[in-house]
């Protein structure tokens, strides 16, 4: 038998030991799982807008070189529409935003399950010799397990969608995990996202046909009707008026009078 | 010495299987093993969590005192599995996110703290860190097996790569959806012992 002391003593040698080696791994590690997550969601910008390709091997300088030269980081003030140009774009986080109740605000109940809304959000301007060719949206909503993540591409007139893509889900493989696969992200291509100024888009059972047939509606996944339909509301959520709806309009407008 | 270590190492394969025989470690079985690249990565980071507990368990089983050693067995597992999380979320960071919590439930598998109680508290360091290589390897063996099927039949992929031809993109094979599912590992698993066992009749338990 020990002595208590003997017990307390090895106790807390063990805590510290298993402390030191768990906060040590911890810190040395964090810039590169940072680096990760920041080179992921750059490579899922990319590709949504066309600019990279899931089964291309690129090195992350490649990525970086290829985001820096395309794409430029705006914030958007959701409520207004307009630029929130206050705020630094290159370290603004969203995710982080939502969960500050300083900068965001409990979201109005809606079908995509959003519970938080940010006041700022960000989106991406894909960008081809100074011009504006393509708007990124990040979008987030339930689907049936998880929260999706993902980015959803439009034309720079607002309303035809360029692609869609997650970055994070917890769908079943397979199932509604197939969100992930490539020739069901193709079918978005080219679809309209609005009708009479109202989100339409939607994901319906069975087939929708080639896009001059079923502009609004896209394939629906064999197995994974809640999935669909969570993705339904989340895109349907994020370009309406508590989503990027305001800033959508204002660059629509934008665009006429530059068509006029 | 030679042969003692080989079957340390190996017997945990087929003729002391964790999951076959013990019928341990089932649960993240079932959850990771919908395609091979997860398998593999979770096989690996379980081996090395087995391996490197086991390990250092051994090394200090003289000194622990035996009323609190499950919770310092305990202590070193979730930490090693929390470093494990860390490294695969710095290296391997597509895989570790379709792994998420998994990884961390590495804590909660009892063939860890099984084999620490079973076997690291009784053995030297070195006999030790065999086992846990061994019941690693074996924990492993059955989600290769496994993931091997459902990836294969599930998404007619390997790794990845197509197999077999979709009937969806024109090919000849449809996808089998329960494959993709927590209930077939069920069904695999079950097979596999039931493959086993009759290889192995002494397995089988009495009723």
């Amino acid at each position: 038998m020990h002595s208590n002391a003997y017990t307390f003593g090895f106790a807390a040698i063990i805590c510290a030991v298993c402390g030191i080696v768990v906060a040590g791994s911890a810190v040395s590690l964090k810039d590169r799982q940072d680096a990760n997550v920041r080179l992921d969601k750059q490579k899922k910008v990319l590709s949504v807008a066309g600019l990279l390709t899931d089964d291309e091997d690129v090195t992350p300088d490649e990525v970086q070189k290829r985001f820096t030269g395309n794409i430029q980081i705006k914030v958007v003030d959701l409520k207004t529409g307009g630029y929130a140009t206050e705020v630094d774009a290159t370290t603004f986080d969203q995710s982080k935003a939502s969960k500050d109740p300083a900068r965001s605000a409990v979201a109005p109940k809606n079908k995509a399950k959003v519970l938080r809304l940010p006041n700022r959000a960000t989106v991406y301007h894909v960008v081809k010799d100074g011009e504006l060719v393509m708007l990124v949206l990040p979008v987030e909503g339930k689907g049936l397990w998880s929260t999706l993540y993902g980015y959803l591409a439009l034309e720079k007139d607002g309303n035809t969608i360029a692609g869609l893509t997650f970055y994070q889900h917890g769908e079943t493989p397979g199932l509604g995990g197939e969100v992930d696969n490539e020739k069901w992200k193709a079918l978005w291509k080219g679809r309209k996202a609005f009708k009479d100024g109202k989100p339409f888009i939607k994901v319906i059972k069975g087939q929708a046909g080639p896009v001059a047939e079923a502009p609004y509606e896209v394939d629906g996944l064999s197995g994974a009707t809640l999935t669909a339909r969570g993705v339904t509301n989340l895109i349907q959520f994020w370009l309406g008026g508590n989503g990027f709806g305001p800033y959508l309009n204002k660059m629509k407008s934008l665009a006429k009078m530059k068509g006029a | 010495m030679a042969a003692k270590t080989k079957e340390i190492l190996l017997d945990p394969l087929f003729t002391n299987n964790p999951i076959a025989l013990q019928v341990l470690g089932v649960c993240s079985a079932l959850a990771v093993t919908t395609k091979m690249e997860t398998s593999v990565v979770m096989a690996l980071a379980v081996i090395a969590v087995t391996a490197l507990s086991n390990l250092s368990i051994s090394a200090i089983r003289n000194y622990i005192p035996s009323s609190i050693r499950i919770i310092v067995q305990l202590t070193i597992i979730a930490s090693l599995v929390i470093v494990t999380d860390q490294v695969l979320k710095a290296f391997m960071y597509d895989v570790s996110k379709q792994l998420s919590v998994f990884v961390g439930l590495i804590i909660t598998n009892c063939i860890v703290m099984g084999r620490a109680e079973a076997f690291a508290m009784q053995n030297p360091p070195m006999a030790s860190l065999f086992d846990g290589i061994g019941n690693g390897m074996g924990y492993g063996l059955v989600l290769l097996v496994v993931g091997f099927f459902r990836e294969l039949f599930g998404s007619g992929r390997l790794f990845g790569a197509q197999v077999f031809s979709l009937a969806s993109e024109g090919g000849w094979y449809t996808p089998n959806g329960l494959m993709v599912l927590a209930p077939s590992a069920f069904f695999l698993i079950a097979t596999f012992i039931w493959v086993l066992r009759t290889y192995k009749p002494e397995q089988v338990e009495e009723d």
